[in-house]
């Protein structure tokens, strides 16, 4: 046991993953254009150049000169613009520690700077673009539609109130309640650590936007019944009866035979 | 059950008896001296414990009022915030309903109903006396029945007794249809499309990216008969990875598409679906009980409860571009039965 | 009996009176109320437990019946259109859809879905504590044997109205439930494909198994609960109840409060408050939110899908259950003269073992006792669990391995809200699981054995005050308070079981069922405290400075 959460936790083991999940996503970018085409995004080229310098004094350890990858740190080149914003902008880069997988943290840039991050690794190679304001317009879509969709799709990693799930060997799907649509979307077309692509061919743009209705529908209504317990099904409301119910039971059954004073 | 001690105050129920005392064993001292309570000894603390069981009381009838406010004044209107408020004002009301009924009796009892505990003897449970008569009355009825002195009807009628109640369990032989091969065939065949879950549209191998996962049903599945009963056998997890990734075994070298691959979503173990894909480690895990398949070792199983790996689907890809299956798959789906073999 | 044909003279004057004498002359509820207005019964706060139980199962009833007037047990296909928007237009079955509609569209109706559900768990865990109260205490020996298998038999029967309920709404969470069941099934051998397919009328879904178990859940179940309750309670009045010991209670009667009017009172009001509480908790807090589910589809799945409670730790043993143990599989195909058959142990053992141990032992365990004490007597007197050590060993043992299981049955959440690896838990789980018992066991003997020297102190020397008084020849002493001879005996009142060892029966010969019956004994009793004796206790008081002797005292009633 000791042997395998020790191999588990070897610096390289992650990081191999890592390297090796990314190059795949980004040389698939690269390749399968007629899938998802590269959404010619405009930079400016001050931004790129901004960009690289923070890239150089912030990530070029791990990722390399030029993004090309290390020991340490997948290529970068054709992640796209989006894989970056998602990265940087929930905080899970630059990681604090090598793990299973990067944790969500305070982001360490301003919106600006990783825009300007995410402007030089998009310059690297054609990859998945920041979605506009139209992408993520929940206003037309239907929640209902969204639900069904991801209780297909997302629901076994996610929970089916998007409430998480473990993964194998101490990695885990992160809850969704403080996603943003954006990075909920990027999530779904990168394919961040060990979540699977939902390109556009598998879930539409239509489709993705439906997901996000579906998610800020359950996230602002709360649960009709009461507190929720996390939502996490049976286990916490068995614990809730065993603790509260029964403790607030024994409270009244002690009082109850206690003699008057 | 004659001799009931009924509960007087006088009554303290010593039960040592005259010789247990030894010096092996304590002699029971008998109750310990009944200890007044406040109510008993002051008039005022009385009065005090008459008012609060009326609260109590009025509490209750306050909260069958406040169900009602919640039943008739807020009007469900479709917003959740409005159905939860609902459920609060109805539940509370209710609680208070009941917990001030049942606390009010409860506190009546312990500060104004008699406190004395009292001593009842126990009986017997079964006398000498009545064991005798009613063996006497049974000897009496068998005798009178003449049943050992007649084996014919006594073995005639066990004949009877045991076949009578056969057709009471013969006759829910028609619950359901017999297996038959029903658990050996899947709704695919050759040249069924791989189509999405659940729209049913058929999938390009061009859409399928590395890293990605569909969720796949053979197409057409919507028009059979048995739409759920197909489904729960055909659906099937769709990803591609990089071929030097897959390590295929001889003979199921053309079961996948340039390192697209299908298998079977439904679990070996128990039957839940193995959904859950990891892109980097290319494992599957069924989220119900963790058996972790191995994509790249043919899902053969690397931890968890599942003995068999998950039946893999053989696809191709058709003149139009269409990932097809090749063929039904080569073994039953899901978990063991007894004449899979 | 020709007496009883003579009118009686009594002329009642109230119209109370008259209505009631009406009755009473026709039914004879004199006698009852001669027989119970006054009975006795003890009083203690772990003694409610059964009434828990009883009082959350007539709020099943009541919540229930008003559920099944909007409830439709049909699995047709419909489109939702009902008041919740994430579901609206979503094919599902009326079954779900009718549990959407009485959560969302009829006043009262998610209240009273929260009320039953909440009720169903509080219920299953009051049969539980209730059981373990009996067990720890003793009260399922002699004579009331048969009511501990007749309350074993309801702790079953609760657990599977429990199940057909929670699969009512055919959600996608107990939707995959009735898939795992399905795959239990099919795996008992010869039988279990076909048992499969009659239970759900051809392949899994089928489209009658909701149907099906609707009748199971709201006729057959119920009905026999019903009538085991009956017939326990019926014993419960034959047996009188338990009650622990002290002073003033011996084993040939009863100290309580009579029926009318004290005990009528609390335990009447005792409905109304647990119903209270019921009420006040499926106000506050949701219970399984359908809604977030989704109507069953053998496709999705969610993370953490999991059982209720009760049937949390058979799911639990089929987790921890490797499938291939040091390179073997578990799953075996025979070669048998008509074809080959599969022998599915990964499922198999998991699915059956544990509940086996647990069932069986729990059902056996008061004649296992009986055999190994050769204490066939009746005893209306309780055990404190410290008093009976090895009992007290026996049932946290038993108690430990059913909460491994139990803890298996979520080790994704643990996995996920400790940060540990999902496979470590399972494999930490897996070490416990044989483990924790035999720890448990230990650690539970040794604290009882602890308490009880505590208790023969307390008894010799009094209870430590905390006032320190120097003697004139300069010593430092701890005032003792002696205790009221009430208090005392409630310390030295008990029996304690010593070393039976094997004996020679009618012939002479020691049998080996005997011999083991002497090992066990010996492994069980050879630690013991003997309660305090009026001579140890006089010889503790007749000294002065009686530290040292007491000490020797205790040395030499503490047999090791």
């Amino acid at each position: 046991m000791k042997a395998l959460s020790q191999r588990r936790r070897h610096p390289l083991a992650a990081v191999a993953l890592l390297l090796i999940g990314l190059l795949f996503t980004g040389g698939v970018y690269a390749l399968a254009s007629s899938t998802n085409e590269a959404k010619a995004q405009t930079f400016s080229a001050d931004e790129v150049q901004e960009g690289e310098k923070l890239f150089v004094a912030n990530c070029a350890t791990c990722h390399g000169m030029g993004a090309v990858g290390s020991e340490n740190g997948p290529s970068l080149v054709g992640v796209g613009a989006a894989s970056v914003d998602f990265q940087v902008g929930t905080g899970r880069m630059p990681m604090q520690m090598q793990g299973p997988q990067a944790q969500v943290k305070p982001p360490q840039f301003n919106d600006e700077q990783t825009m300007q991050m995410a402007a030089y690794v998009a310059s690297l190679g054609a990859g998945p673009a920041i979605p506009g304001e139209e992408a993520l317009d929940t206003s037309e879509a239907d929640p209902a539609n969204g639900g069904v969709v991801f209780r297909v799709n997302c629901a076994m990693c996610h929970n089916a109130a998007a409430a998480g799930g473990a993964l194998t060997r101490g990695k885990y799907a992160p809850a969704l309640s403080g996603s943003t649509a954006k990075h909920t979307y990027e999530a779904m077309v990168t394919g961040p650590q060990n979540m699977p692509v939902f390109n556009d061919a598998n879930i539409t743009p239509e489709d993705k936007r439906d997901v996000i209705a579906f998610l800020e529908t359950i996230d602002e209504q709360g649960s009709p019944g009461g507190a929720d317990l996390g939502s996490l099904g049976p286990v916490s409301e068995g614990l809730f009866i065993w603790v509260a119910g029964l403790g607030v039971i024994i409270a009244f059954t002690v009082w109850l035979t206690a003699r008057s004073s | 059950m004659a001799d009931h001690s009924h509960g007087s105050p006088e009554s303290t129920g010593v039960v040592a008896r005259p010789g247990q005392g030894d010096v092996q064993k304590f002699q029971n001292p008998g109750l310990p001296p009944h200890r007044p309570r406040l109510a008993d000894r002051d008039p005022r603390a009385e009065k005090r414990a008459e008012r609060q069981v009326a609260i109590l009381f009025l509490v209750s009838i306050i909260g069958t009022v406040l169900f009602f406010v919640g039943y008739f004044l807020i009007p469900l209107d479709e917003t959740i915030a409005t159905l939860r408020l609902q459920n609060l004002t109805l539940g509370l009301g209710t609680a208070f309903a009941m917990l001030g009924i049942g606390v009010g009796i409860v506190h009546w009892a312990k500060t104004l109903m008699p406190d004395h505990e009292v001593s009842e003897d126990r009986h017997e449970i079964r006398t000498e006396a009545d064991r005798a008569d009613a063996e006497k009355i049974i000897n009496d009825i068998v005798e009178e029945t003449g049943i050992k002195r007649r084996p014919l009807i006594r073995n005639t009628l066990l004949g009877a007794m045991i076949l009578a109640p056969l057709p009471a369990v013969f006759i829910f032989r028609d619950l359901g249809p017999l297996p038959g091969d029903a658990l050996r065939h899947t709704y695919w065949d050759s040249g069924t499309r791989l189509a999405r879950d659940p729209s049913g549209t058929p999938i390009r191998a061009s859409d399928v990216t590395i890293g990605s996962a569909f969720h796949v049903i053979p197409e057409g599945l919507s028009d059979s008969e048995h739409y759920l009963e197909e489904k729960a056998k055909a659906v099937v997890l769709l990803m591609r990875l990089n071929p030097e990734s897959l390590n295929p075994s001889p003979g199921r070298e053309d079961w996948g598409y340039e390192g697209i691959v299908a298998y079977s979503k439904i679990c070996t173990h128990v039957g839940c679906p193995v959904a859950l894909y990891e892109q980097q480690t290319h494992h599957l895990l069924c989220p119900c009980h963790q058996s972790t398949f191995d994509l790249t070792q043919e899902c053969k199983v690397i931890f968890g409860p599942a003995v068999r790996p998950l039946p893999q689907l053989p696809i191709s890809v058709d003149d139009e571009g269409y990932l097809i299956a090749t063929s039904d798959f080569q073994q039953p789906v899901g978990p063991s039965f007894w004449e899979r073999g | 009996m020709s007496s009883s044909t003579t009118q009686s003279t009594y002329q009642p004057k109230t119209s109370v009176g008259k209505i009631t004498n009406y009755v009473d002359s026709r039914v004879g509820g004199s006698g009852i109320v001669k027989e119970f207005g006054r009975k006795i019964f003890p009083d203690h706060w772990t003694f409610m437990f059964g009434e828990v139980a009883l009082y959350s199962f007539v709020i099943l009833l009541l919540s229930g019946t008003f559920l099944t007037f909007f409830y439709d047990p049909s699995m047709a296909e419909t489109t939702y259109d009902g008041s919740y928007i994430p579901l609206r237009g979503v094919e599902m079955s009326e079954a779900y859809a009718t549990s959407l509609n009485i959560s969302f569209d009829i006043r009262g109706g998610l209240f009273m879905r929260q009320v039953h559900h909440w009720s169903a768990l509080l219920f299953v865990a009051a049969v539980s504590v209730h059981m373990l109260r009996v067990f720890f205490t003793g009260a399922f020996r002699r004579p009331r044997e048969l009511n501990w298998v007749v309350g074993g038999v309801l702790l079953i029967l609760a657990m599977a109205a429990g199940f057909t309920g929670y699969s009512l709404p055919d959600d996608l969470l107990s939707g995959n439930g009735l898939r795992i069941i399905d795959g239990v099934i099919k795996a008992v051998p010869v039988v279990g494909t076909y048992i499969s397919f009659f239970l759900f009328g051809g392949e899994f879904p089928g489209t009658v198994i909701i149907p099906r178990l609707y009748v199971l859940h709201i006729l057959l179940i119920p009905a026999v609960i019903l009538l085991l309750i009956a017939i326990h309670l019926f014993m419960v009045v034959t047996h009188k109840h338990t009650q622990f010991p002290g002073p003033g209670r011996t084993n040939d009667n009863v100290v309580g409060f009579p029926v009318g009017p004290v005990y009528a009172a609390k335990a009447g009001g005792f409905f109304f408050i647990v119903f209270g509480i019921i009420a006040a908790i499926s106000a506050a807090f949701t219970i399984n939110p359908i809604w977030n589910y989704g109507p069953y589809d053998p496709s999705p799945v969610s993370a953490g899908t999991q059982p209720d409670w009760y049937i949390g730790w058979v799911d639990g043993a089929l987790r921890l259950m490797p499938g291939w143990v040091a390179g073997i599989p578990l799953e075996w195909n025979i070669a048998m003269p008509w074809g080959v058959n599969t022998l599915s142990l990964n499922v198999l053992i998991p699915a059956l073992v544990p509940a086996g141990i647990v069932f069986g032992l729990m059902f056996a365990w008061p004649w296992i006792e009986s055999w190994l004490t050769k204490d066939k007597r009746e005893h209306h007197l309780l055990d404190r669990p410290r008093n009976a050590p090895f009992r007290t060993a026996v049932g946290v043992s038993g108690v430990v391995f059913y909460c491994i299981m139990w803890a298996a049955a979520s080790s994704d959440l643990i996995a996920t809200h400790f940060f540990v690896s999902l496979n470590d838990v399972t494999y930490w789980l897996r070490v416990l699981f044989f483990v924790g018992p035999v720890i448990g066991f230990m650690v539970a003997q040794r604290i009882a054995l602890a308490l009880q020297r505590k208790d023969r102190e307390i008894a010799l020397h009094g209870r430590e005050t905390g006032r320190i008084v120097r003697l004139p020849h300069g010593e430092f002493i701890e005032v003792h308070e002696p205790l009221d001879e009430y208090k005392r005996y409630n310390l030295v009142n008990y029996e304690s079981h010593g070393v039976l060892p094997a004996e020679a029966d009618v012939n002479g010969h020691v049998t080996r069922t005997e011999k083991a019956r002497g090992r066990l004994s010996r492994f069980f009793f050879e630690d013991r405290v003997a309660p305090v004796t009026p001579a140890e206790l006089e010889a503790a008081h007749s000294h002065a400075h009686h530290d040292e002797i007491a000490e020797q005292h205790d040395k030499a009633a503490i047999s090791k």
